[in-house]
């Protein structure tokens, strides 16, 4: 299908964007990488007045390493978080996560921030966000702030932005000595959206758990933080034995949504899958 | 409110200015206003990968982007891809091995195993499906395309 008509603008400074945003309100959407926006607007799910097309805005691209950790621009594209090294080194969990977002030639255009923003709850990063306790940048007309993931992802995909707000970057914190990290999910085709997924952060020491987050995706409106269950490993080795009290509690702590792909039933079992594939090697 | 973008892009070397409707996708822009009629609109929303074309050195989905947003843009198609004769052992293996029977998907097939010999030349057949699970084709069950890239590999020099 077609999108409804918009008018298109495409500011060449934040300022301007906010200016745009701020004049048209509800009518206006950004358009960042446009991989997921344009969809929903092909299928005429959004049917916005005008787009703001930020990929012009200057200083909204990038990766740096900083003082507590690493910072990425809401316009970096997937396929540069994907291939960086500051990436690998500071924050494996998006390093591992970023081969199953979608498919090559959507990484090449989709933005890291856009992914965020969109807030879709089968999508892998804001779970990434989640886990590893990242900060949301945002630009609005009073200036910049900055909002925890765990604050910012309210809903299906509805977030803290404001009207006339911008998502300039993610600051991810640099994870303490001896945190891990693992990333899996499971689609039915490589690239497509998950039927359930789990990022994972975890203090391991001499072979036990500390603590940690088990942040699963396409389970709830927002990512979900299984807490009873990561409490369960606090001071545990990994064993068969824990893993199915884990996959029990899970079973018990999770209320999935059910869909074309998967039933309620099945996201719950998948939940344990993932949790014994993706906890296991962890504690090795 | 305008609903129209003026825009200048070079598609297969050529130079293109056009006044477009803002909502019109970059395929629909190649298929409609330059009569490129080579990348094909299958799902419209991103799945299935037909309308692949190369925008500034990398595959994107034409159904994904709008033409506004190529207005500075190098575009090549399936049409520049075959003049230049860049991707002529992967079509002249595509025959060979029957790697297509309707042809739908072949030209964003073709656009997409491209980068893979740019990006992994050495990738393993897993990683070859891997990188082509965003096109899909009904025809063939994959396995004819993987052995084509192969086989068209093989022809330019084997692995490096």
């Amino acid at each position: 299908m077609k999108p409804a008509p918009f008018a298109y603008a495409r500011p060449e400074s934040l300022e301007d964007a906010i200016g745009l945003l701020e004049e048209h309100g509800e009518d206006a959407r950004i358009l960042a990488g446009g991989q997921s926006l344009m969809a929903t607007l092909n299928m005429r799910l959004s049917a916005p007045e005008i787009l703001v097309d930020i990929g012009r805005v200057p200083g909204l691209a990038g990766i740096k390493a900083t003082e507590g950790g690493i910072r990425i621009g809401a316009m970096t594209r997937h396929a540069e978080v994907e291939s960086s090294e500051i990436v690998a080194a500071h924050a494996p969990l998006i390093a591992s996560a970023m081969p199953h977002i979608a498919h090559p030639a959507v990484r090449n255009r989709g933005t890291f921030g856009g992914s965020i923003a969109f807030a879709d709850p089968a999508a892998e990063l804001p779970a990434c966000a989640v886990a590893l306790g990242a900060r949301m940048v945002i630009a609005g007309r009073g200036g910049a702030r900055t909002v925890a993931a765990d604050a910012f992802f309210r809903g299906l995909y509805e977030t803290a932005l404001g009207p006339g707000e911008v998502l300039t970057g993610i600051e991810v914190p640099n994870a303490g000595a001896g945190w891990r990290s693992g990333f899996m999910e499971l689609a039915r085709r490589h690239g497509d959206y998950a039927m359930i997924g789990l990022a994972a952060h975890m203090e391991v020491k001499d072979g036990r758990f500390g603590r940690g987050r088990l942040a699963f995706f396409a389970v709830g409106e927002r990512p979900v933080l299984a807490a009873r269950s990561a409490a369960l490993l606090e001071g545990e080795r990994w064993s068969d034995a824990l893993g199915a009290r884990i996959a029990e509690m899970l079973k018990e702590e999770l209320d999935p949504f059910e869909d074309l792909n998967a039933d309620a039933a099945m996201r719950r079992h998948l939940a344990g899958v993932l949790a014994r594939r993706v906890l296991g090697p962890l504690a090795a | 409110m305008d609903r129209t973008v003026e825009i200048g892009l070079r598609v297969n070397g050529e130079r293109a200015t056009r006044r477009v409707e803002a909502r019109m996708n970059l395929v629909d822009f190649l298929r409609e206003e330059l009569g490129l009629t080579g990348s094909h609109v299958g799902c419209e929303h991103g799945v299935c990968g037909a309308c692949t074309v190369r925008v500034d050195g990398r595959i994107a989905r034409g159904c994904l982007m709008l033409a506004a947003q190529a207005d500075g843009a190098d575009i090549w198609t399936i049409e520049g891809l075959s003049d230049t004769g860049e991707i002529r052992a992967l079509q002249d293996a595509f025959v060979e091995r029957n790697a297509l029977q309707c042809g739908y998907c072949t030209p964003g097939m073709l656009l997409t195993l491209a980068e893979l010999r740019e990006r992994n030349p050495a990738a393993d057949r897993r990683e070859i499906r891997e990188f082509i699970s965003g096109n899909y084709c009904r025809c063939t069950g994959y396995e004819a395309i993987v052995d084509a890239f192969e086989m068209a590999r093989a022809r330019e020099g084997g692995l490096p």
